[in-house]
C-alpha cells in the first residue's frame, strides 16, 4: 500500500536529510520510526505527503505514484494521508469543531468551508470521532483553551476526518507528559486497528515505540540502519541507531506494559529482568 | 592589600572596539556642532513672536467655536467622511497586496511587485502624494481620500505581510496536509491567526487617517486642514484653538473606542 | 447554541442565531456609514475635473521627464537642513519625552491623581496634532525657518516617544525591581538598576524609529515655511517647474530609503 523507493532529500543548504530510503508499509501496520534528532525522521514523513519536496525517488500510495503529482491531484492524494503533529498544529483560534471539520477541506468546496456549511454527513462523522476520542462536551471550546492531551485528541480526530488510508504521525507525544503520552499512543494504535489503517509514527521515546508499534525502523543520518520487530531491538541495534550508550535501562520494558499501568509493578519488574536475559 | 594584586572592574563598554566607539562619539559631536552651527535663527524675530505665542496659548482658554462654525463643521465632516471611506477602501485593497507580499504564501514575482507597491506608498509623506492627486483630480475631498487610500494600503499591507510571515507555520502545514486548496489555506490557516491584530491595526489606521485628513487640506485635498490654515494665516488664534480642540477631542474618542474594540476581538 | 439536536440528528453551526444577526447588523451599519460618507464626498467633488484624471496624470508624467538633474546642486543645503530638522528635533523630543514617560507610567509616577493625568494630557495633545500643524502654528510664532521645523518635530515626537515608552515601562518585570528594592536601594538606584536596563532596548528602538519617521515628515514641513527641502518643493510646484519636482522626489525617495535602512540596522544592532 505505501511504498517508498530510493527516496532522497537534499536541502538547498546541501544537507542530505534522507538518503536512498526504500520502505514498504502494508495495510494496517503500525510502524515506529526512531532515530536521533536530525536523523531525517520528520523530513521522511513530510516527503510522503510532499510537504517537503523529495529530491529523487518515488512514493507510491495504493499503487499510485505521488511524487509526480501537482496541484489538485496532489491535494487529492494528500487527503488520503492523515497527519498528526508534534505541537498539535491546531488552528488555535478556531473551535474544536472547526478544527475537526478542517480535516474535510480536501473534499468540500471553498465557499462551503468558508461559510462553515459542511454536509450533514461530515458533521455526523465529526460528532462520532469527537465521541470516540472523548471530547463530546468540548465541541464549541476554542482549541487554545484545551490541555495538551485534549489538543492531540482533536488533532487525531481531524486526521481521521480525512478518511485516510495511512496516518503520518510526527512526534505525537513530544509535548505531553508520560501518562498522556501512553494514552495518546494507545488511542492511535486502537484506531489504526479498528480501521485497518497503516501508520508511520516518528517517535523519540524508544520505550513507547517498543510498547505500541508492530515494527520498528531505525533511521540514522538519513539512512535505514534497523528494520524489524520490537523484540529484535537489541542494545547493539540501538547503538547502531543512536551511537554508543548504555542501552540496557532503556530496553527493560515489558510486553504487558501496554495494559493499564496498574497491572502490577512487581510483575513488570520481573518481566523486565527476563527481557534483559533475552537481550 | 599588602602585596596582594588588586583586581579592578569596570563595566565593559557597549561598543567593544575603542576606535569605533570613539569614532562614533566624535562623529556625533562633530555632527551636532556642524548642525547647530548651520542653524540661522533670527532671535529678534523669535522674541517678537513670543507675544504672539502667548496670545495663541491664551486663546485655548477662550476658543471661538461660534465665529466660523459653518466652516469648522463642514471641514470636520469632510475630514470624517474622508477618513471612513479611505480606511474602508484602503484596508480592503491592502488584503490582496499584503497576501502577495508574504513570502511564505506568494511566488517570487508576485512578492516583488507587492513589496514594490508597499515601498513606494510608504516612502512619500501623505502631503506629497496629496499634491500629485490634487493636480490630477482637482481640489477637494476626492483627492484627499485617494491619498489616504494609497497611504493605508502601504501601511496595512506591510504589517499584514509581516504578521503572516511570523505566524505559526505548523498550522499552515496542517491545513496543507489535509489537502486544502490555497484559498482554504488562507481561510483556515492564516486568517484566524492574523485577524485580531489586523482588526486592531485597521482601527489604529482609522485614527491615523483622521489625523492626516486634518493636514492634507493644507495642499487643497479637502478636510479641516484648509480651514485651519486660513485661521492661522489670518492670525485668528481663537478659531485655530477651537479647531485644534475639536481634533484632539475626536482623536481621544477614537483612541478610547479603538482600545475597546481591540479588547473585544482578542 | 451552535449545536442543535433535532430528531436525533445533531446539527452544527458556527454561530448561534443571535451572534449571526448581530454580525449582519454590524456589516449593515458599516455599509450605510460608508455609502453616506461616499455620497458626501461625491457631492463635494467636481466630477468633470476628477474624470479628467488619467489625462492629467499622463500630462504630469510627460512634463516630469526628463528630470532637470542640474537642479541638484541647489538641493544640497535644503537636504542638510531637512536632516538637521529631523535629527535635532528628535533629540529634543527624546530629552523632553523621557521624564514625561516616567511621570505617565502607572508604576513610576509620583502621583496617580495629580501628575499622571497631566503627563497623559501632554502626550495625547502632542500625538493628536500632526507635525505639519505644529509647524503651521510655530511658523506664525517664531517665524519661518529651520527653528520652527525643529520645534514642530520635537513637539510631535514627545507624544509618540512618550506613549510607547510609558507603555514599555508599565510592562516591565516587577520581580526584577523588587529584587533591587530588597537590596535596600534608594529610589534613583531602583530606577538605574531595576527599571532602566529593562526599558533601554525599547527606548533606543523607539527613538530610532521615530527619527526615521521624522526624516519623512521633515521633507514636507517646508510647505508651510518651516525649512528644509519642502521649501524648494513648494516653490517648484507653484511655478509648475515639474522637471525640478522630479529631482526633489528622487532626492526624498533616496533619503527616506537610506534613513529606513539606517534605522533598521541600528534597531537590529540594539536588539
Amino acid at each position: 500500500m505505501l511504498a517508498l523507493h530510493a527516496l532522497t532529500k537534499r536541502y538547498p543548504t546541501g544537507d542530505l536529510a534522507v538518503h536512498n530510503v526504500s520502505l514498504e508499509v502494508p495495510k494496517g501496520q503500525v510502524m515506529a520510526l526512531i532515530g536521533p534528532s536530525g536523523a531525517g525522521k520528520s523530513t521522511l514523513i513530510r516527503c510522503v505527503n510532499r510537504l517537503v519536496e523529495p529530491t529523487s525517488g518515488s512514493v507510491m500510495l495504493d499503487g499510485h505514484e505521488i511524487t509526480a503529482l501537482g496541484g489538485a491531484a496532489l491535494r487529492r492524494a494528500r487527503r488520503r494521508m492523515g497527519m498528526i503533529f508534534q505541537e498539535f498544529a491546531l488552528v488555535e483560534r478556531l473551535t474544536v469543531m472547526e478544527n475537526v471539520l478542517s480535516g474535510r477541506l480536501g473534499y468540500v468546496g471553498f465557499w462551503k468551508t468558508f461559510l462553515r456549511r459542511y454536509p450533514q454527513r461530515d458533521i455526523d462523522q465529526a460528532f462520532r470521532f469527537l465521541e470516540r476520542v472523548g471530547l463530546t462536551e468540548f465541541v464549541d471550546k476554542r482549541a487554545d483553551a484545551l490541555s495538551g492531551g485534549q489538543r492531540q485528541r482533536v488533532g487525531i480526530a481531524r486526521a481521521l476526518m480525512q478518511e485516510p488510508s495511512i496516518l503520518l504521525v510526527d512526534e505525537p507525544t513530544a509535548a505531553l507528559d508520560p501518562k498522556t503520552s501512553r494514552q495518546i499512543m494507545r488511542l492511535i494504535c486502537e484506531l489504526c486497528a479498528e480501521r485497518e489503517l497503516a501508520a508511520i509514527i516518528n517517535i523519540h521515546d524508544v520505550g513507547l515505540a517498543q510498547m505500541f508499534a508492530a515494527r520498528i525502523v531505525g533511521l540514522c543520518k538519513g539512512e535505514i540502519v534497523f528494520d524489524g520487530s520490537p523484540r529484535n531491538l537489541t542494545p547493539e541495534a540501538l547503538t547502531l541507531i543512536y551511537g554508543e550508550e548504555d542501552w540496557h535501562a532503556t530496553i527493560k520494558r515489558d510486553e504487558d506494559e501496554p495494559e493499564p499501568a496498574d497491572a502490577g509493578a512487581g510483575a513488570g519488574g520481573t518481566g523486565s529482568d527476563d527481557r534483559q536475559l533475552v537481550a | 592589600m599588602n602585596g596582594q594584586a588588586t583586581q579592578t572592574w569596570r563595566l565593559p563598554p557597549f561598543i567593544a572596539n575603542p576606535w569605533l566607539r570613539w569614532g562614533i562619539y566624535l562623529g556625533a559631536l562633530l555632527y551636532l556642532v556642524l548642525a547647530i552651527g548651520s542653524l540661522h535663527i533670527n532671535w529678534a524675530r523669535v522674541a517678537e513672536g513670543m507675544e504672539r505665542g502667548w496670545r495663541f496659548v491664551s486663546a485655548f482658554a477662550r476658543p471661538n467655536f461660534a465665529g466660523r462654525w459653518g466652516e469648522i463643521s463642514e471641514g470636520i465632516l469632510e475630514s470624517l467622511t474622508m477618513t471612513v471611506t479611505s480606511t474602508a477602501i484602503g484596508v480592503a485593497l491592502a488584503v490582496p497586496v499584503g497576501l502577495g507580499a508574504a513570502r511564505n504564501l506568494a511566488p517570487l514575482p508576485v512578492y516583488v511587485v507587492c513589496r514594490g507597491i508597499i515601498a513606494l506608498s510608504r516612502t512619500f509623506q501623505e502631503v506629497i502624494i496629496a499634491i500629485l492627486f490634487v493636480k490630477m483630480f482637482g481640489f477637494g475631498p476626492l483627492a484627499g481620500m485617494i491619498t489616504l487610500v494609497v497611504a493605508t494600503i502601504g501601511f496595512m499591507a506591510k504589517l499584514l505581510a509581516e504578521d503572516i510571515e511570523s505566524s505559526d507555520p505548523s498550522q499552515l502545514e496542517a491545513m496543507r496536509a489535509t489537502g486544502g486548496s490555497w484559498w482554504q489555506l488562507i481561510n483556515y490557516g492564516v486568517q484566524p491567526q492574523v485577524m485580531p491584530r489586523f482588526i486592531g491595526l485597521s482601527v489604529y489606521r482609522l485614527d491615523i487617517n483622521f489625523r492626516e485628513s486634518a493636514v492634507i487640506g493644507i495642499v487643497g485635498a479637502g478636510g479641516i486642514g484648509a480651514t485651519l490654515n486660513t485661521a492661522f494665516d489670518r492670525y485668528e488664534f481663537d478659531t485655530a484653538a477651537a479647531i485644534l480642540l475639536v481634533i484632539i477631542a475626536i482623536v481621544m474618542v477614537a483612541e478610547y473606542s479603538s482600545g475597546h474594540i481591540r479588547r473585544r476581538f482578542q | 447554541m451552535p449545536v442543535t439536536e433535532a430528531s436525533g440528528v445533531k446539527a452544527w453551526q458556527r454561530r448561534d442565531r443571535r451572534q449571526q444577526f448581530s454580525i449582519w447588523l454590524g456589516w449593515l451599519i458599516g455599509g450605510l456609514v460608508f455609502v453616506q460618507s461616499w455620497r458626501f464626498i461625491s457631492e463635494h467633488t467636481i466630477w468633470e475635473f476628477a474624470l479628467d484624471a488619467p489625462a492629467q496624470a499622463w500630462d504630469l508624467m510627460v512634463r516630469m521627464v526628463p528630470p532637470r538633474w542640474s537642479y541638484m546642486e541647489r538641493l544640497w543645503v535644503p537636504l542638510w537642513d531637512t536632516i538637521n530638522i529631523a535629527t535635532i528635533g528628535t533629540l529634543l523630543g527624546i530629552i523632553i519625552a523621557f521624564p514625561i514617560a516616567f511621570l505617565a507610567a502607572r508604576n513610576t509616577t509620583p502621583s496617580r491623581v495629580l501628575v499622571r493625568p497631566i503627563a497623559l494630557i501632554v502626550i495625547v495633545s502632542s500625538r493628536s496634532i500632526n507635525s505639519l500643524i505644529w509647524a503651521l502654528l510655530l511658523v506664525t510664532v517664531v517665524g519661518p525657518g529651520v527653528l520652527a521645523g525643529i520645534l514642530a518635530i520635537a513637539l510631535r515626537s514627545i507624544g509618540f516617544i512618550g506613549k510607547l515608552l510609558y507603555e514599555a515601562i508599565e510592562e516591565i518585570d516587577a520581580v526584577q525591581v523588587d529584587a533591587i528594592v530588597a537590596t535596600g536601594a534608594s529610589r534613583p538606584q531602583q530606577l538605574a538598576y531595576g527599571i532602566l536596563p529593562q526599558i533601554m532596548p525599547a527606548f533606543a528602538g523607539i527613538s530610532v524609529y521615530r527619527w526615521d519617521i521624522n526624516i519623512r515628515e521633515s521633507t514636507v514641513l517646508g510647505l508651510v515655511g518651516a525649512g528644509g527641502i519642502g521649501l524648494q518643493l513648494n516653490a517648484s510646484v507653484s511655478k509648475l517647474a515639474w522637471p525640478e519636482v522630479t529631482v526633489i522626489f528622487a532626492v526624498i525617495f533616496v533619503t527616506v530609503i537610506i534613513s529606513e535602512w539606517v534605522s533598521a540596522r541600528v534597531r537590529h544592532a540594539i536588539i
